[in-house]
């Protein structure tokens, strides 16, 4: 590892600056470490420097506290990785459509972001091929899925996405203007703060901004606001999903009462256009604090009501039991992050990992594990509810004197990278941005925590009856715009 | 079932009040601008992330995403109000200063058809789905659009109108139009926040640049996304609530 630079999170370098590395040293680093439990692949991309383009690697090293990352000159046609760390897999599948790249020994190399109407299939008399979408029953997002069963019971999903494909990455190359911030927060519109968190650390790393100890708690009440919000959803959504009403009704209102509870904050439910570069836009007076304080007092219990109630229903648990399961061993090799990660017992979550921002400061406590089925999914959700309503509470109370935005007055550093990792309510989002000799943006990176996890879902699915396709989904709850870009 | 029983008196009965109340809006809250063209200033304009601000000083209320950047930089031309009735027919009242909204009428030929039940097939068409998760608001007890004969479908054969949000990404046309065309005729189209009515922050991207450019559309609802009191609006405007 050591032949990886060490980096902070929020933090830039020149490209320079980066190791260049043979490429068979830098493939075995890889592979050796993400079969370490502290570490794991965040980013795996290729970056132009000057005329050449080499493969870019960027791992969490947990027990550590920090980032690595090196380069390699790999050429379009490399040993792929996959067999030996099929983290990997998804990265490479990507190299291989939008670069055209081949890495080659890659056991199912296909496009991940458009159909090709090539699937896996089983043959017999016996077997069964569901497919359904793009076009989904209720009012959510298109993907398409391939159920390859025998009778109720399914042995493989192919899930096939692409549909929301419209080309954030590329809109946010040149000048970082007025468009930048809303394009990062539409990557996926039900995690617009801890994007627009993350996208803003990039801007300040990139021209030396400090931004306010107010500002960041701020940003950080949003980015857990947005956690409850969310996972609330989900978590009446299970319920509809096994048919237990009441918590599916209670939790679709209260959901609303925590994105007022933005609303209350910046005007927008899902915290757009307040976290910005420099530090945010509206500030929480005193009076508005004691408001959501008192809003906070009185929904957090009836929101614990409802959910205790479905916790405590034998029929409800009964469903979630063993349903869906993802064993710590599968979810590390594919390299599973986030809450799912966490059900399925990986120890993980950037904001104790890689603290950044305020989180340096106080983060909420960490939900203990699972063993990785629907209901542990459904228990860290729980967990990270009360913690983070706890978090915000004392954070609000404890907001630091100062003003919420400090100006960003220089330009983007030239010629360097800047990286930002962020818990974001699915799990770990990475954002990088690249600049060019003007300082203008040459290249900017989203992983999303879908990305890593739309796979486990597959997993998942793996000899499961396919009537429990609904929670499982559900339990995951993943982004195809995040995924799509 | 006594536990459930009990729940749901504790959870009490949460149904908001709206229409026949004005809908509770966070005083930051966005709405319709009012804008004073003569005034508007160049450094508004270029401020725009979605070149909703035309030469003559005019909002796009079919581009704009609300950030409110123009605002900031010239207070003394444009100042968003918290006027939630945002639907618009035309394009006519979507641009600000023009005609309101509101003052339009509804297609007669619609309200003849549905009566008082009003069926909704919604398809995602690239987008960031927040749209969707604002829109799937109405259907919880807060909003609970049952209430007016409004019911959300899942096949489109089953449907009046379609609701599409999203700039119609290019790997999602086809799969809109074999929506709309299993629908039967005569069928609506609502164009529901701004990627779906202009493209909005992706009107360069790999998509459409809008819904209008695959389908015909019966009414706009701007914002990014849309609140739900002005989707909610719009729709009872739509199939002329009373
Ligand atoms: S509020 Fe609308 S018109 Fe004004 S800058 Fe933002 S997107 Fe443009």
């Amino acid at each position: 590892m050591k032949n990886f630079l060490e980096l902070k999170n929020c933090s830039a370098v020149k490209l320079n600056d980066l190791p260049v590395l043979p490429f068979a040293d830098f493939r075995q680093t890889l592979i050796d470490s993400v079969g370490n439990e502290n570490l794991r692949i965040a980013a795996f991309f290729p970056l132009q420097k000057s005329s050449d383009r080499y493969l870019c690697a960027v791992l969490v090293d947990a027990a550590h506290r920090c980032l690595r990352c090196a380069l390699s000159g790999s050429g379009d046609k490399f040993p792929s990785l996959t067999p030996e760390a099929p983290a990997f897999h998804w990265f490479e599948r990507e190299l291989f459509e939008r670069y055209n790249m081949e890495p080659y020994g890659h056991p199912w190399l296909k496009p991940i972001r458009k159909a090709d109407g090539d699937y896996f299939t089983m043959e017999g008399d016996a077997v069964n091929e569901v497919a359904v979408g793009p076009v989904h029953a209720g009012v959510i997002e298109p993907g398409h899925f391939r159920f390859q069963c025998m009778g109720e019971k399914v042995y493989s999903l192919e899930i096939s996405l692409g549909y929301q494909s419209r080309g954030v990455e590329k809109l946010l190359e040149g000048k970082f203007s007025s468009k930048t911030l809303p394009l990062f927060e539409s990557a996926a519109g039900d995690t617009a703060a801890a994007a627009a968190t993350g996208a803003s650390s990039l801007i300040e790393a990139l021209t030396g901004t400090q931004i306010s100890q107010r500002a960041s708690q701020i940003r950080a009440v949003m980015i857990e606001l947005e956690r409850v919000a969310n996972h609330t959803g989900d978590l009446g959504a299970l319920a509809g999903d096994v048919a237990y009403l009441p918590t599916a009704s209670f939790c679709g209102r209260i959901r609303g009462e925590y994105l007022n509870m933005t609303a209350e904050i910046c005007g927008n439910r899902f915290g757009r256009n307040c976290i910005m570069p420099g530090g945010v836009r509206y500030d929480i007076e005193p009076e508005r604090c004691k408001k959501l304080l008192k809003h906070l007092e009185r929904v957090n219990p009836e929101l614990k009501h409802a959910l205790d109630l479905m916790f405590d229903s034998p029929t409800v648990l009964d469903r979630f039991e063993n349903t869906g399961s993802v064993s710590p061993e599968t979810a590390r090799s594919i390299g599973l992050v986030g809450t799912a990660g966490r059900a399925s017992g990986l120890k993980m979550d950037l904001r104790h990992e890689l603290p950044a921002g305020f989180y340096e400061t106080a983060a909420p406590k960490q939900a203990p594990g699972g063993n990785g089925d629907v209901l542990s999914r459904a228990k860290v959700r729980y967990n990270e509810i009360f913690a983070s309503l706890e978090f915000i509470g004392t954070t609000l109370q404890n907001l630091a004197e100062g003003s919420v935005y400090t100006p960003v007055s220089a330009p983007l550093q030239t010629d360097s990278i800047a990286f930002a990792l962020t818990e974001a309510w699915r799990g770990e989002l990475c954002q990088i941005m690249v600049t060019d000799a003007q300082g203008d943006i040459a290249q900017c990176r989203i992983v999303d925590p879908s990305f890593h996890n739309w796979f486990g879902l597959a997993m998942a699915l793996r000899n499961e009856e396919i009537s429990n396709f609904p929670i499982c989904n559900k339990s995951f709850n993943l982004s195809y715009c995040g995924h799509d870009l | 079932m006594l536990k459930a029983f009990m729940a749901r008196l504790r959870q009490g009965y949460r149904t908001g009040t709206f229409p026949s109340t004005p809908p509770v809006l966070p005083d930051r809250f966005a709405g319709r601008p009012e804008v004073f063209p003569e005034k508007v200033s160049d450094e508004a304009r270029s401020i725009c992330p979605v070149e909703a601000i035309s030469e003559n000083g005019r909002i796009d209320l079919g581009r704009c995403i609300f950030c409110g950047k123009c605002a900031k930089v010239c207070p003394e031309g444009i100042r968003f109000t918290d006027e939630y009735r945002l639907g618009a027919f035309s394009h006519d009242a979507l641009t600000v200063p023009g005609v309101e909204p509101w003052q339009e009428s509804s297609n007669p030929e619609l309200r003849k058809l549905c009566g008082k039940s009003f069926k909704i097939r919604q398809v995602s068409a690239g987008g960031c789905a927040a749209c969707e998760l604002d829109f799937n608001v109405l259907n919880t007890l807060a909003w609970d659009i049952g209430r007016f004969g409004i019911q959300v479908v899942a096949s489109p054969r089953h449907a009046d109108a379609l609701l599409v949000t999203g700039p119609v990404s290019d790997n999602m046309r086809l799969a809109l139009e074999k929506s709309y065309n299993a629908m039967p005729k005569p069928s609506f189209v609502i164009a529901g926040g701004a990627c779906a009515i202009s493209g909005g922050l992706y009107r360069e991207g790999t998509t459409a640049g809008g819904v209008e450019s695959v389908l015909p559309v019966d009414m706009y609802v701007p914002g990014c996304p849309p609140h739900p009191a002005v989707m909610l609006e719009a729709l009872l405007r739509l199939i002329a609530y009373r």
